[in-house]
């Protein structure tokens, strides 16, 4: 269906006719709550719905009550809305006061039902309120005991805001990496000079703004003659002076300038993240192929921080100030002069400073009633009070705006005299007819990044907030962050910072001496009147009896809960907080904090300063999980590793096993077969035939150095000295408590240097741990850890025919059992390879480690079976790697260990070298006295009394089956298999004094009902006397 | 019985009375007392188990002059920053029986204390990413099953009828393969916890003393008499317990003994509040990240710990973004959710991840911590137990593994399997 531009343009009833930065020549359609409407380029979400006549944007999340837009930018609490055109791109909870409007966006508000207009919820909200004070939920719901959950059930849907997604996310996120001079955060007046100062020393400087454009406040200054409030800079309009500088700071090539990207975090060491919003159309466009990056975290390290983050307006804290058509006094500015949107027809303003004013010079500029001015300060004189009585403006003074009256948005305002410290009412109050309410109670400086890294706010009493505190970071900060709202200060103070940032570590750029120059303002406003420090204004009733004061809007928390919490002996502003849930929104209580805190101090009697603030933790505003995430997702979370064979295993239909970052074969299933059936076949043609192992993902360290063979007798538990070149030896390494870590084959390659292999896991840890042996307590010891796992292909033959099988394809290794025995290790050439080759064996049987240069793995591989096939050459996977060396009682570190294993308790006493002259690490842990008693977990052999059944691994074995729970258990089964060449089931487990008690008997009673019986014995299975091996 | 008198007693009715008079009868749940010069028993630390250890001690032992100390406000530490799981599926017979203890307490909490700790027993399920995560979590739940505690093993079908957003698809980095579930585990209020503790301490007589930071333990003759305190000078005790977490090593310092515990930060965030998505607890070691939602709506999610020591309360980014990446691996439909806040905790981490509850070499000096990553779920157990050690001054059955001397005989209880992260 089409709609007719010219009827919705005509329905933006809320459009001034003329003004604004949007592009009236680009209008954009988009949908709120199923209706159809329409904004222009330039336009947020918020200001579109606004010039819509849209007043209700939700409902508030406990009470249910109405809620409308409040402020124009980062620190709205209540418009918070849902959009995305379809399942895949829902995306909850965005600031409508952020989000560009885009063409074709759907929108919806996240609470109300049937919708948010005529919310039913709020029946039980106005009924319940009362009810539902702080803390209630800790209140009830107690019995009976059983019912919580499913009073939860009812809670948990009532709360929430909008929806996620429960479809994978189709858009991509990245990160970027900035090492910068100079990080300016904020493009306002203070960040613009601050910029400009640095940019002039020529370092590099990065300028970061979270809305669509550079200008921050002058965004909605105006002309000094146009406007009754306006100011110029250098003589220019000051969005002239702001591109200006934009141009000035774009063409210098030193400078980069982000613009919707918001500094989210300031972490230590002047380690900054910003999230930048790049492109949304996806999430519209219906389309599943991405565009580009929907957003980017920047990580950014500095070597100084210009923080001009500026600063808040907070509303003032009256009954039912959270009724639509509520907003704050430069919210209401900003909706006329940026975005040509006039939120009303009759505004009253109620302001504790003369900046409040500018809303009623705006409001009447734009051609609409400006009802009253309420001040509650008693007679402030000020140029601002001067010219808008003289516009004929009703102001009031030593009054206040007690309370706002409506239904579903604001129809009147009640306003009484105060008396002059604004404690209480001291007459009659009256109405004021009127839709629209701007306050203004000041400015909350907004220090949030400047405490990220611990830096705890102080009270300034002038700026009538808390700004920035003593940092041990390199870290400035300037303008109205500091609470200096005047912009000739803002603009004196960014000058000042922008030069110092860079002139801490530049000899000839001094503090004091930056040639830049301050820009210089003209302003009409000329005499200013003192702010009052004014945040709950005073009601007839007490807050405990007038209608509802909200403070956290998004959070429904009022005077009337933090008061009540304070009689409850919530004292801290920790608990307050808690109890609360002050600040705890999306918004982090940008505009409700300060609010809170002074009815807390109010309550206890203390001062602001007295009560403190909260800790501010990032992110400053809330950042997409995908942004956090990047592009370390999907198929890159982690790199998968490969061996040089693994298009031979995808060939050969291999299945693959995870094993730390590696893809190994499985097992090489064929045809139909099932895997039991693929393992017995691999098992027995290795037995009988040989098989072929891929073990290129085995660890591998190059040790060097005249040293090597004394660290090595340090870090395994077994001796090193009589290792001769050519030879191998199988070693135990420990971790200082004595239990053992991991294992694997060294070989002997000469004097001073050695060939270590490791576990597949375990090789980036153990090449960790030697460097951290050799660098923090052996530094004295000449040796070189290189890891070498990538550079070698290592491929295992074993079964009898292995013998034959190589000797096809070697001339100058004389493979002889007398002239390579087991354990030796020889060099020469393999398939016309340069090779090393171990006998080494993990399957008992005769065997031979072949290791090529990785880029001729596959050459060798293929070799092996260009010649295999008449000795059965069969390619065999991890599992039955298993099964085989399970055969012959082989452990495997982390499968028959947890860190809870002696070598003693593996009955490995044999390698252990107790006399070794140097001791070695483990030795100490492993001699403590629970570390010696006989009754401790060993490692033993388990034969099931029926051979046909495999013990499940994991399973608990107890002596007594017949115990009542909690049983008392002896063990557990650590690996168990049916191993087709013994024709029966065998399993190893750790067994509490399992070396003595061979041949009793345990029972594993297991999940389904059933309980196997036992028999403890030696864990080789196969070859006792290890014939096999050493043909 | 209720320790509280019929009107200061909690309920759906007391509401009714209070919104009667516009909340405006509201008493406070806890005293602001004066320190007394001696007391029988000082807890140092207002967390949720030094408050737990304080309310058994009043309620089990009848312990009526015992004072607990706390340096900021009570709760302000890691029992109000962690991520509020509860399950008691340890592998090892001493951990287990402790946990399980405590999870018994759990299942009463909220009518004992007359305060809605919020317990929801919504389930936890450990995630197996491997063959061996698999080995190892049969392995785990056989172990709880003999020792009478819940447990099956799901396989991935499973999970995903339990957990429907989660990617089980198999084609992820590190596919679920199944997982451990326990169904009596879940989550808690973790605030109300600490306030619930307190108030009920509080009205049987314990005085909570906030603000008032240790700075020395008074030892004499080998043997510890009291406390210095910053803001109240010195306090007398016949017995002293030290409940400071992350602090712990501080405070044995000022006796003059050390213990094996490295203090690290450990962090966790927080998305904004959404509607309900996911209805229990999901936790993977092996991508190492876990996972659940508050009744607020927050997606609470828990980061691994910082590899450095220090008492900030903040860690690092990348740790951050490893486990966001690794949720989004699980979850990779919550991609456009906001991130909303993040923050750390200083966890007091052992050599073999299981607290001390120990007397020390210092006489009437006690020692309960070392929880490391995990020490919310045993709040009313650690507080339990704390309290019989401290009242009758030698371990009991479930104390007795945990002592000191473990880490001389080697006669360690090695749980690093059974932490949501890895030490």
């Amino acid at each position: 269906m089409s709609i007719d531009p010219n009827y919705l343009r005509a329905n933006q009833g809320f459009r001034l006719a003329d003004g604004g930065r949007i592009d009236r020549g680009d209008p954009l359609i988009f949908s709120f709550a199923g209706r159809r409407l329409m904004g222009y380029r330039g336009d947020t979400l918020a200001s579109a719905l606004l010039a819509n006549g849209v007043r209700i944007v939700g409902r508030s999340f406990k009470y249910a009550r109405p809620r409308g837009i409040v402020c124009a930018g980062v620190e709205e609490p209540n418009a918070i809305l849902q959009i995305g055109g379809r399942e895949e791109t829902q995306t909850p909870n965005v600031r409508a006061t952020e989000q560009p409007l885009i063409d074709g966006m759907v929108t919806r508000p996240v609470n109300g039902w049937p919708n948010a207009d005529a919310d039913l919820m709020s029946i039980f909200g106005s009924l319940g309120g009362a009810l539902m004070t702080p803390g209630f939920y800790y209140k009830t719901f107690m019995f009976p005991a059983s019912r919580w959950e499913s009073y939860e059930w009812f809670i948990r849907r009532a709360a929430g805001l909008g929806k996620s997604s429960k479809l994978p996310d189709p858009d991509r996120y990245d990160h970027m990496n900035h090492h910068v001079d100079v990080l300016v955060v904020g493009a306002g007046p203070t960040g613009l000079a601050a910029a400009l100062a640095a940019s002039e020393s020529g370092k590099r400087v990065l300028l970061i703004d979270e809305r669509s454009e550079a200008g921050g406040s002058l965004l909605w200054s105006g002309d000094a003659d146009k406007y009754a409030w306006g100011e110029a800079i250098d003589a220019m309009l000051p969005m002239q002076w702001v591109a200006n500088a934009v141009r000035r700071l774009d063409a210098n090539p030193q400078v980069a300038r982000l613009t919707h990207t918001t500094v989210t975090g300031y972490h230590d060491h002047n380690f900054l993240t910003a999230w930048e919003r790049r492109d949304d159309t996806c999430a519209f466009s219906g389309s599943d192929t991405v565009p580009g990056t929907r957003q980017r975290l920047h990580k950014i390290r500095a070597a100084s921080v210009v923080l001009a983050t500026g600063a808040h307006e907070r509303p003032l804290v009256f009954a039912n100030n959270d009724l639509p058509g509520c907003m704050t006094a430069s919210a209401v500015s900003e909706y006329i002069r940026r975005y040509a949107v006039i939120p009303g027809n009759r505004l009253v303003v109620m302001t504790a400073n003369d900046g409040g004013y500018r809303a009623a010079f705006d409001w009447k500029q734009a051609g609409r009633e400006v009802v009253a001015v309420i001040d509650p300060r008693h007679d402030p004189d000020s140029s601002a009070i001067q010219q808008a009585r003289e516009a004929g403006i009703t102001v009031l003074t030593g009054s206040a705006l007690v309370e706002a009256r409506g239904r579903k948005g604001v129809t009147g305002a009640l306003v009484a005299p105060i008396n002059k410290l604004a404690t209480f009412v001291t007459g009659d109050t009256r109405l004021l007819a009127c839709d629209t309410i701007a306050t203004s109670g000041g400015w909350s400086p907004a220090v949030h990044l400047s405490c990220h890294t611990g830096s705890r706010p102080v009270w300034d009493d002038a700026a009538i907030g808390f700004v920035p505190g003593p940092t041990t970071e390199r870290r400035y900060a300037g303008g109205s962050l500091l609470g200096h709202h005047a912009l000739a200060q803002c603009l004196a103070d960014g000058t000042e910072i922008g030069a110092q940032a860079c002139s801490v570590y530049s000899d000839e750029q001094r503090e004091g001496s930056i040639a830049a120059s301050v820009p210089q303002v003209q302003s009409s406003n000329t005499t200013e009147a003192a702010p009052m420090a004014l945040f709950a204004v005073p009601h007839p009733k007490p807050s405990s009896r007038a209608p509802k004061q909200f403070v956290d809007f998004q959070n429904d928390v009022t005077a009337a809960g933090i008061e009540q919490s304070t009689r409850e002996g919530f004292e801290s502003i920790e608990h307050v907080k808690r109890y609360n849930a002050l600040g705890f929104g999306t918004d982090q209580g940008k505009t409700g904090n300060v609010n809170g805190m002074a009815i807390v101090a109010r309550a206890l009697g203390k001062t602001l300063p007295e009560v403190g603030t909260t800790v501010f933790r990032p992110n400053y505003t809330p950042v997409t999980m995908g942004a956090v995430g990047g592009a370390h997702v999907r198929e890159l979370f982690d790199p998968e590793r490969y061996t040089p064979m693994h298009r031979w295993h995808v060939k050969a239909g291999a299945e693959f096993e995870n094993v730390g970052q590696w893809k190994r074969p499985w097992y090489y299933p064929q045809g139909n077969e099932s895997m039991s059936e693929a393992i017995a076949r691999e098992q027995l043609a290795t037995r009988n035939g040989v098989g072929i192992l891929d073990a290129s993902t085995l660890g591998k360290i190059d040790i060097r150095g005249p040293d090597a063979r004394e660290f090595l007798a340090r870090v395994y538990t077994n001796s090193w000295a009589k290792l001769a070149p050519g030879r191998c030896r199988y070693g135990l390494m420990c971790g200082e408590d004595g239990m053992v870590m991991d294992d694997g084959v060294t070989a002997c390659l000469a004097d001073d240097h050695f060939h270590m292999t490791t576990t597949t896991g375990g090789a980036a840890h153990v090449l960790s741990w030697l460097e951290l042996w050799q660098q923090t307590e052996w530094p004295e010891l000449d040796i070189f850890f290189t890891s070498v796992t990538d550079q070698w292909a290592t491929i295992s033959i074993a079964g009898p025919n292995s013998r034959a099988l190589l000797d096809e394809l070697t001339d100058d290794i004389d493979l002889s059992a007398e002239a390579f025995g087991f354990m030796d290790f020889r060099t020469g050439h393999v398939a016309g390879i340069a090779a090393r080759v171990f006998r080494i064996s993990f399957t008992g049987d005769l065997s031979y480690e072949i290791n090529v240069p990785a880029h001729h793995g596959q050459t060798v591989w293929d070799a092996l079976f260009n010649c295999g096939e008449r000795y059965g050459l069969t390619p065999y996977g991890t599992e039955t790697m298993h099964v085989l060396r399970a055969e012959k009682g082989f452990i495997i570190v982390g499968q028959d260990t947890d860190g809870s294993v002696t070598p003693y308790d593996l009955d490995h006493g044999w390698a252990v070298a107790g006399n070794k002259p140097f001791s070695f690490i483990g030795k100490r842990g492993m001699q403590r006295s629970d570390c010696t008693r006989e009754e401790r977990k060993q490692l033993v052999g388990l034969k099931c009394s029926d051979p046909n059944t495999v013990i499940p691994e994991g399973a608990q074995a107890v002596r007594d089956p017949a115990q009542p729970i909690p049983m008392s258990m002896v063990g557990h089964v650590t690996s168990s298999y049916y191993s087709a060449f013994l024709g029966r089931s065998i399993a190893m487990g750790v067994i509490k004094g399992g070396l003595k008690r061979k041949g009793e008997k345990v029972y594993f009673p297991l999940a389904d009902g059933r309980t196997l019986e036992a028999t403890l014995c030696d864990p080789v299975f196969l070859d006792p006397e290890g014939a096999r091996g050493k043909v | 019985m209720s320790v509280f008198p019929k009107k200061r007693r909690f309920s759906g009715l007391g509401l009714v009375k209070q919104a009667l008079k516009h909340q405006e009868g509201w008493q406070r749940m806890w005293r602001s007392p004066a320190p007394r010069e001696h007391y029988d028993i000082i807890v140092v630390g207002a967390g949720g188990h030094g408050l737990a250890t304080a309310h058994y001690l009043a309620s089990v032992h009848s312990q009526a002059k015992v004072a607990v100390l706390e340096k900021g406000w009570l709760g302000g530490g890691n029992t109000g920053r962690n991520t509020t799981i509860v399950r008691s599926n340890y592998l090892w017979d001493e951990a287990a029986r402790l946990y399980e203890h405590a999870m018994k307490l759990w299942e009463g909490l909220s009518q004992d204390l007359n305060y809605n700790v919020m317990f929801s027993q919504r389930g936890v399920m450990n995630l197996g990413h491997t063959l061996q995560d698999m080995r190892d979590i049969q392995r785990r739940v056989n172990a709880n099953r003999l020792n009478g505690i819940d447990g099956e093993v799901l396989n991935a079908r499973q999970c995903k009828q339990i957990v429907p957003i989660m990617d089980t698809s198999g084609r992820t980095r590190y596919p679920v393969l199944g997982a451990s579930w326990q169904p009596r585990a879940g989550v808690a209020r973790h605030d109300a916890v600490a306030w619930g503790y307190a108030r009920a301490a509080d009205a049987r007589g314990v005085d909570i003393i906030q603000q008032c930071e240790v700075i020395d333990i008074v030892v004499e003759n080998g043997c510890a008499v009291g406390v210095e305190t910053r803001q109240h000078g010195r306090i007398r005790a016949d017995r002293i317990g030290c409940v400071a977490a992350g602090n712990s090593g501080v405070l044995a310092s000022m006796a003059g003994i050390e213990l094996p515990i490295e203090s690290h930060p450990l962090q966790a965030f927080v998305s904004e509040p959404i509607k309900p998505i996911l209805d229990t607890v999901v936790m993977s070691n092996a991508v190492h990240g876990y996972m659940s939602q508050s009744d607020k709506g927050d997606l609470v999610i828990g980061a691994g710990i910082d590899s450095y020591v220090g008492y900030g309360q903040r860690g690092s980014y990348p740790v951050i973004e490893h486990t966001m990446q690794a949720i989004l691996e699980l979850f990779p439909c919550v991609s456009r959710v906001h991130m909303n806040r993040q923050w750390g905790g200083i966890v007091d981490t052992t050599p073999d991840a299981c607290p001390i509850i120990s007397k020390t070499p210092i006489e009437n000096l006690f020692f309960n911590c070392g929880w490391g990553t995990g020490g919310f779920k045993a709040t009313p157990g650690s507080g339990h137990v704390f309290a019989d050690l401290l009242a009758n001054g030698e371990p009991n059955e479930l104390t007795a593994p945990f002592a000191l001397d473990r880490f001389h005989s080697g006669a360690l209880i090695d749980e690093h399997g059974a932490a949501g992260v890895a030490h």
